[in-house]
């Protein structure tokens, strides 16, 4: 079977369009872990509920889209600070262990609330994004997808200007390379703890709603965080450039494989390459290399 | 009140069992167990039998995550290959029973080896995720390699006979099951009388250190990885023998988290910990169905949310304890054996 170059092409593009929200989900957890240096396990459940309470506005209480996005940001950030302050400060002293697996059992929960709310059925998100297909060339791309790309590509410009340039965004990379160092200076470190963790939400619910228009919503779409896992460990836990190029790597691979190999290869491919970069250099891409003294 | 127990050799200081009330207690809890089923209906066979499966995964999950420090997200695939094999064996082959969950550990300890291979290079948090990575791939292996694994469908496990006998109904298989699980977890508590045992407690408390006084990382770590997954296998096993059919879908991602769950709210590093956890774990769904059943008069579709409400809770008593209560049951075990010890002086 000879494979069209239009359709590699075409593939290219969508698996791109689906990288650029995996960029959006590990810059979410990339923001958590520079700050708090928590591995956050529960970052696709968090892009979850982000998805459902948009739908519980836009589809539920019908409101327009342009009052329900901004209010699902809303929420979804109040959702992040509340998970930081009554789960994760509590255990940012022990051991990283044991904040990794309250992570874990933050999925369990929120699973368990998306169910008990909106039941376990896959449901469809309102129509918002424009329905025109978009041809580049002679290469077509769904609609959707070519909007998600580029909303999720506006919005990590914004979030890196940010990170540059703003304040808070200084002061939570200072956070980042020394706490103590930063405390010292004047910065409220405990404060920037909740604020990463709410920036973190908030992102991860933008990407949630994005994602959830372009493939429907169900309490399973968590799943999508274990792709972004891979994202972030080979880009790096800590770089967010690293998301950025890690995510469109690993959402261009998974198309061509579920294009041309089916769509069940899609996860043993991108673990393989999970395992194979744990393997060969664990820190990732272009994360730090920490070096351990006893 | 009991001051304390002199030891006047280091053979009684490490004995499996320190004090002659230990001895006692454990007797009655042989006796206990023996005479169970002159007691228990159908169900409560089958819930024993569950119980004791679940025991022997969480002790061997302990083994790994609480006295070597590997947390590992994917021990249900270990089960699972443990059930898989006794159902691929005594399908095909129709070998002995106890031959096929010989088999069943050994097949999960030799993938357990292999998946603990990344270890070499990474630790921690990033080996948990390396585990998530290959039970990823092993559920993968189970859906497509059809011919072996019998693909979506699964494959059918032949009731256990034991010379001659067919262990068919849970009260049957009790008498299987239990006596293993008392041997394992016998054997799991006297691993850590051993060179090895020592070595992992010393791996979790610090690894450097323990590279630095002569224990070699690699071998060690995959060592329990080994005898974590052995557990694991032989769970899955029994598992199968239980349930009579293993599917892909027989150990969902979230049985790993209910063995970690179990693990870290029963208390890390303590055998009696991963028992109080296996049995609290287990018994709680079953407590969430009665409640839903008696709830029915009032709220008809009670059932409903019963799936939800499980995840929730699951996940609350994780957070829970790490908060609050980070060694666990086996922790409130502990401080109420010493209240009474020391009675009438406070603790």
């Amino acid at each position: 079977m000879a494979i069209e170059f239009i359709d590699i092409v075409e593939t290219s593009l969508a698996g791109l369009g689906t990288g650029s929200l995996m960029a959006l989900t590990g810059v979410a957890f990339v923001i958590i872990y520079k700050a708090t240096k928590v591995i956050n396990l529960a970052i696709g459940e968090m892009l979850m509920i982000g998805a459902f309470v948009f739908y519980g506005f836009s589809a539920g209480l019908a409101l327009p889209i342009w009052a329900s996005v901004p209010a699902t940001l809303v929420v979804a950030a109040l959702i992040g600070g509340v998970i930081e302050r009554t789960m994760i400060r509590p255990l940012l002293k022990d051991n990283p262990v044991s904040v990794f697996m309250v992570t874990i059992g933050l999925t369990s929960v929120l699973i368990g609330v998306v169910e008990l709310v909106w039941s376990a059925e896959p449901r469809r998100l309102p129509e918002f994004l424009p329905q025109q297909p978009v041809l580049l060339g002679d290469a077509f791309i769904p609609s959707k997808t070519a909007y998600s790309f580029l909303i999720a590509s506006a919005v990590m410009a914004v979030l890196i200007t940010v990170f540059a340039f703003w304040r808070g965004g200084i002061a939570l990379r200072a956070t980042a390379t020394d706490r103590a160092a930063a405390s010292s200076v004047g910065i409220d470190v405990p404060g920037v703890f909740s604020f990463s963790w709410m920036l973190a939400a908030t992102v991860a619910a933008l990407a949630g709603i994005l994602v959830g228009s372009v493939g429907g919503i169900s309490s399973a779409m968590g799943l999508f965080g274990l792709s972004v896992f891979v994202v972030v460990i080979v880009g790096g836990l800590d770089s967010i450039l690293g998301a950025l190029i890690a995510g469109l790597f690993i959402g261009w691979l998974e198309a061509m494989v579920g294009r041309f190999m089916g769509g069940e290869f899609k996860l043993l491919a991108t673990f393989s390459i999970l395992l194979i970069v744990l393997v060969v250099r664990p820190y990732g891409l272009f994360g730090t290399h920490e070096i351990e003294r006893l | 009140m009991r001051v304390a127990t002199a030891k006047e050799s280091y053979a009684a200081d490490q004995g499996l069992f320190k004090t002659d009330t230990q001895k006692v207690w454990f007797g009655l809890l042989l006796a206990a167990l023996v005479l169970f089923p002159l007691h228990g209906s159908n169900y409560w066979m089958f819930l024993a039998v569950l119980v004791m499966i679940n025991v022997i995964s969480t002790t061997g999950l302990n083994i790994l995550t609480g006295y070597t420090g590997q947390v590992s997200l994917g021990h249900a695939a270990f089960m699972a290959v443990g059930a898989y094999t006794v159902a691929f064996f005594d399908g095909r082959f129709d070998t002995p029973v106890l031959l096929n969950l010989v088999l069943a550990g050994a097949v999960a300890a030799f993938i357990g080896y292999l998946v603990g291979l990344p270890s070499l290079r990474i630790k921690g948090l990033y080996l948990a995720i390396a585990t998530l990575a290959a039970s990823v791939i092993l559920g993968f292996i189970f859906l497509n390699w059809t011919p072996v694994t019998g693909g979506l469908r699964g494959l059918n496990v032949p009731t256990a006979t034991i010379a001659g006998i067919e262990l068919a109904t849970p009260d049957r298989l009790y008498w299987l099951v239990m006596p293993i699980t008392v041997i394992m977890v016998l054997a799991a508590k006297n691993l850590f009388r051993t060179r090895v045992g020592r070595a992992f407690i010393a791996i979790r408390d610090r690894d450097i250190s323990a590279e630095i006084i002569g224990i070699s990382l690699l071998k060690y770590k995959l060592t329990s990885f080994a005898i974590s997954s052995f557990y694991a296998g032989v769970a899955g096993g029994l598992w199968a023998y239980l349930f009579r059919v293993v599917t892909p879908e027989s150990f969902p991602a979230l049985a790993s988290i209910f063995f970690l769950a179990a693990v870290i709210v029963g208390g890390a590093g303590t055998i009696i910990g991963g028992i109080f956890g296996a049995v609290f774990m287990t018994l709680i769904p079953e407590f969430l169905k009665l409640s839903a059943t008696a709830l029915v008069p009032w709220f008809p579709d009670a059932s409903i949310y019963l799936a939800p409400v499980r995840a929730i809770i699951f996940g609350l008593l994780i957070i829970g304890f790490l908060i609050f209560e980070p060694m666990g049951l086996a922790e409130m075990w502990r401080r109420t054996r010493r209240y009474f010890a020391l009675w009438p002086f406070r603790t």
